[in-house]
């Protein structure tokens, strides 16, 4: 779970680590009935849209303005987006 | 630090991103442009906006299907899938790229030299926006805060995965030289790896040379140039020679190479690495190109690199190798036809290969160039002299013929040469029982004198002919 | 209650009999006198629908057509973005944001002439089944101040229970429009997939998510879904094609409709006071021409168990983005890392961060196919058991909720228990089927039942005339 809260990047306490172990197994537990069904041959649905191809002309739309957007920014400075250092590298 | 590569192999297999020419992002109608004020060319998908949706580009689908067609790959349906981290530069905390199902599978490319190597994938995906790091020198460690610029974030990218057949630095030079002519060729993308729209990682590792099993295999980031990923490969195939040479084994990892120190760095251990829980976009539905598609794109492809370096030899019978640079420089069509108007082949070759190194070449009138071979040929002019002509007609054009009579450069009455030659051999009686004694070096003391003699304007190899000739009658 | 639902209104304000800024000062008044105790919104938004209204009059005083909803009040739920008001989520993570775009429906909505009273409230994220998960406080029944107006619309239905507006929008992941609409004792509807779109609907389960209208008639839901339905380029999971042109089909009736009442959803999980209501509901069916029966979809009780794992499987990366780097609430801290860490976790409330850890954990390494993939073939056997089932039938009918509305505080210990509220309504969401649900009459302790319809892919119109005839039903006394 502790793994698993790393990669959501949220910080539970030991008590939430606890109670949501506990929740989430309930829910995982159940889940395990689906293992009984014999799903062989069966395709995955990632969505119930059976449609393919869906593209758009390379045309500019509408862009947004920088100054609207930088305003309802946490920290902004010289039309750039601030943060903390970064540490660590991009994946 | 060479390796003994008697007892070593090198493997290599690159990783190449290229940004795509597009208009606009792949997924958004934010504008696809290089430079610009920071976080201007940006849209609510670009920023991650709560409610924002993807939208695929068509013409991001139609280059990856012409680079695919030209990588001679396999154009399939294909999934967009979620590539999940967290980096302030990805917008939306997932990159949308292509996982189980990429639209290109399985190609190949023909290296300069013959070799060909395997091309794995090619598949479709965005590019993150930019970080700068501000304070303690721009590093990454000692930065006091971080700004980030989405302007390049939602570029459309084509990752090409090469397959790991290269074998040494230069072989993987060659690769992406020619993966570059061939993207700017169907006009994918402007290939400049200066500008950061083509990206080279390169993945090596070393074996024992007989041996079938792969080594464990280090990436290499950062690599800005040709030249750096030259060096870049000697040293890392070095340090892990090295490694193992010591009893030590090769870790698995990702490494930064360093141009100003020349060496590869630790950035961290691929082994436990992020899990990307990747799973196919849920806003997006399967790319499908019909055949129809696919064909038209196969039917307007250009003529590429490798096709063209075969048909010059074909039509030329020059050998593959002596084609490679002639098609770098686009000479190309110029030669075949020369050819085709009744230039010598050879001659045109040896020209186009050694002295056409001026991009106005591309410019000289074919029939102009077969006929200065053929005054060579004739006799009519000496090497030196065509080449002189050939120089002027890049820069002005005109007809050889005018251009050889403006300097004066006549044919050489072959009667009044052998006058010249009979006299000095007259007046040099020891240099000649020499030169009929077999020392060729002498041959130099003749020729310059018959130079001296015509103002440069015979030829040097009538003359040695000519002086072979005395000598054996 | 106005007498008149929406096309009445729109009706008396598109011929001049009334002023749209009358009919909104009308809703307005209610609102300041019931609001206080439900909390059905997060944000009224007066001065924009006064301005809004003001134009729809001119528009009528000029000759223009101002739209099929001219003057008609709508509450929007929160989590579908409105340009320049505050679209929160009913999320601490969003308080204040502000888009700068508008949804599609929401424009939609706006150009057919309707008038938005404000945002309303949710569970956050669209994540419960009761608006108890709402940073900002539950909203309470309106027949029942002590009980959940269901979720996660909550809002959205006890606004159009209250009379505070004659039609709101809502979103339906898995129940989250029909199930509320139930407890409350409206209509509600969740459209075929990919009918309605999704830009600017804020992200939950992707694959899953539709947004739908609440209202007091089956007529008004109709013109709704008509106005905001239909293909939108910029959803590249919109269908082509127009909504179903239902409106034209209400009063069609159901003679020879063949109507199948699913048998895994009247099983023991089924209050009896609901159960009763069904097959009461049936029976009016039954007695009006059509022809009904029993059908079993067994895949259907595997429902709750795969919604479980795609929909936080989905959400768990719909909601990475909020990370306190572009917008929204962030906590500072030394490093970038550390700043997204701590803002979600202050920004998130529990359910939340319980989905997000579920989903995450479902498609992490190891675990993918187990889990998520796993969960995605039972979706097509569901859909393909269904199918199956419409071959013989044209519509199914179920209870919308397994029971009435429930106390506050009733199930928040166990979210299992929570998640139970969605088993009638979960199955539709993962086939992208539609389904509405019907006010029909109400259970033991007085408080609203509702009786689900479900329809095949566009389905809508057989969906729709089942409504309509049920809704006559009642109105007419012939379905007690």
């Amino acid at each position: 779970m502790q793994k698993v809260a790393k990669l959501a990047r949220l910080r539970l306490t030991d008590d939430e680590l606890e109670r949501f172990t506990g929740q989430l197994a309930d829910v995982l537990e159940h889940a395990a009935d689906l293992q009984t069904l014999d799903l062989t041959d069966v395709e995955p649905m990632a969505h119930p849209v059976p449609l393919a191809n869906v593209l758009r002309a390379d045309e500019p739309g509408p862009a947004l303005g920088r100054d609207e957007v930088l305003a309802a920014a946490p920290s902004a400075e010289n039309g750039l987006f601030r943060v903390p250092p970064v540490l660590g590298e991009e994946p | 630090m060479s390796i003994d590569l008697d007892r070593w192999e090198i493997v290599i297999g690159l990783e190449v991103h290229t940004e795509l020419s597009t208009r606009t992002k792949l997924f958004s109608g934010a504008t696809n442009e290089f430079g610009g004020e920071p976080n201007t060319h940006i849209d609510a998908l670009t920023l991650g906006l709560p409610g924002s949706l993807p939208v695929l580009n068509e013409q991001a689908v139609e280059l990856a299907i012409r680079v695919g067609l030209a990588l001679n790959c396999t154009v399939q349906r294909s999934v967009f899938a979620r590539k999940n981290y967290f980096y302030p530069d990805q917008s939306k905390n997932y990159q949308i790229s292509q996982f189980d199902l990429p639209i290109n599978v399985e190609g190949y490319l023909e290296l300069p030299d013959g070799t060909v190597a395997g091309i794995e994938r090619a598949h479709l995906e965005e590019d993150t926006g930019k970080s700068t790091h501000i304070g303690g020198g721009g590093r990454i460690h000692d930065a006091q805060h971080s700004l980030v610029d989405y302007n390049r974030c939602g570029v459309p990218l084509l990752e090409i995965v090469g397959k790991p057949d290269l074998r040494s630095a230069e072989q993987a030079r060659a690769f992406v030289a020619e993966l570059r002519s061939i993207l700017v060729a169907v006009g994918a993308s402007d290939g400049k790896m200066e500008e950061g729209s083509l990206r080279v990682d390169c993945n090596v590792s070393v074996r024992l040379r007989g041996s079938d099993e792969l080594g464990t295999r280090c990436e290499i980031k950062n690599i800005n140039s040709l030249r750096s990923l030259g060096r870049a490969i000697e040293y890392e195939a070095a340090r892990q020679v090295d490694l193992i040479d010591a009893g030590e084994r090769v870790e698995q990892q990702t490494r930064h190479w360093n141009e100003d120190e020349g060496r590869t760095l630790k950035l961290r251990s691929k082994e436990g690495s992020d899990d990307y829980r990747y799973f196919p976009d849920p806003d997006l539905v399967a790319v499908d190109p019909s055949q129809e598609w696919i064909e038209r794109v196969r039917a307007a492809l250009p003529i590429l690199p490798a096709a063209r370096r075969h048909r010059l030899a074909e039509r030329s019978g020059a050998p593959l190798e002596q084609t490679a640079l002639i098609v770098e420089r686009g000479l190309d069509d110029l030669c075949l036809a020369t050819i085709e108007a009744g230039g010598d082949a050879t001659r045109t070759i040896t020209h186009a290969e050694h002295n056409l190194s001026d991009e106005r070449a591309r410019q000289l009138s074919p029939t102009a160039f077969a006929e200065l071979v053929g005054m060579e040929l004739d006799g009519q002019l000496s090497a030196t002299q065509a080449k002189t002509v050939l120089a002027e007609m890049v820069v002005d054009g005109g007809r050889p013929a005018d251009i050889a009579a403006s300097h004066g450069f006549e044919a050489m009455d072959t009667s009044e040469l052998e006058g010249i030659v009979d006299g000095l051999i007259s007046s040099n009686p020891g240099e000649w029982q020499r030169f009929c004694d077999g020392d060729g070096k002498v041959t130099g003391f003749f020729v310059g004198k018959v130079m001296k003699a015509t103002s440069g304007q015979a030829d040097g190899k009538v003359v040695t002919a000519l002086l072979n000739l005395r000598k054996s009658s | 209650m106005s007498a008149l639902g929406a096309l009445g209104l729109a009706a008396a304000v598109r011929s001049g009999e009334r002023s749209a800024v009358d009919v909104l000062d009308e809703h307005l008044a209610r609102i300041a006198e019931r609001e206080p105790e439900i909390h059905a919104f997060n944000e009224l938004t007066a001065d924009h629908a006064r301005s809004a209204a003001e134009a729809v009059d001119r528009s009528v005083a000029e000759g223009r057509d101002p739209g099929a909803l001219a003057g008609v009040p709508v509450a929007v739920k929160d989590n579908l973005c409105t340009r320049g008001i505050p679209t929160t989520c009913s999320s601490r993570i969003l308080e204040g944001w502000r888009p700068p775009y508008d949804a599609t429906v929401v424009s939609r909505l706006a150009d057919a002439g309707a008038v938005m009273v404000g945002k309303t409230n949710l569970d956050e994220f669209a994540m419960g089944s009761s608006t108890e998960n709402s940073a900002f406080g539950p909203t309470r029944n309106p027949h029942d101040i002590t009980r959940v107006p269901g979720g996660s619309s909550g809002g959205s239905a006890a606004a159009v229970a209250a009379g505070f507006s004659p039609i709101s929008l809502g979103s339906d992941t898995g129940g989250s429009i029909r199930q509320p609409a139930s407890l409350c004792g409206v209509v509600g509807v969740k459209p075929t997939y990919g009918t309605v779109s999704r830009l600017g609907l804020v992200a939950f389960g992707s694959s899953l998510d539709q947004v739908g209208p609440f209202a007091t008639t089956v007529a008004d839901a109709a013109a709704v879904c008509e106005v905001i339905g239909g293909h939108d380029p910029g959803d590249s999971t919109s269908i082509p094609g127009a909504f179903p042109s239902v409106s034209d089909h209400l009063d069609d009736g159901v003679r020879g409709l063949r109507v199948g009442l699913v048998t895994e959803m009247m099983g023991e999980g089924i209050a009896p006071d609901v159960a009763a209501r069904v097959r009461a509901a049936v029976d009016a069916l039954a007695a009006a021409g059509a022809t009904v029966e029993e059908v079993s979809v067994p895949a259907v009780s595997f429902g709750l168990s795969a919604y479980y794992l795609v929909a936080p499987a989905e959400a768990s990366s719909n909601l990475s983005r909020y990370d306190g780097v572009r917008y929204g609430l962030r906590v500072d801290a030394p490093t970038t890392g550390e700043m997204m860490e701590l803002t979600r976790t202050a920004g998130f409330g529990d359910e939340v961060k319980r989905r997000i850890m579920l989903g995450t954990y479902a498609l992490s390494a190891g675990y993918y196919d187990a889990f998520y993939n796993t969960a995605l073939k039972v979706r097509t056997l569901i859909r393909t058991e269904f199918e199956t089932a419409y071959e013989r039938f044209d519509v199914l009918l179920s209870p919308t909720s397994p029971t009435t509305a429930f106390e506050f505080g009733a199930k928040t210990e166990d979210p299992l228990s929570m998640y139970l509220n969605d088993v009638c309504t979960i199955a539709t969401n993962l086939a992208g089927h539609p389904a509405m649900s019907v006010p029909y009459g109400t259970g033991d302790d007085g408080l609203p039942v509702g009786v689900q319809i479900m329809a095949p892919t566009l389905g809508e119109v057989p969906m729709f005339r089942t409504a309509a005839v049920l809704e006559a039903g009642l109105r007419d006394g012939s379905g007690s």
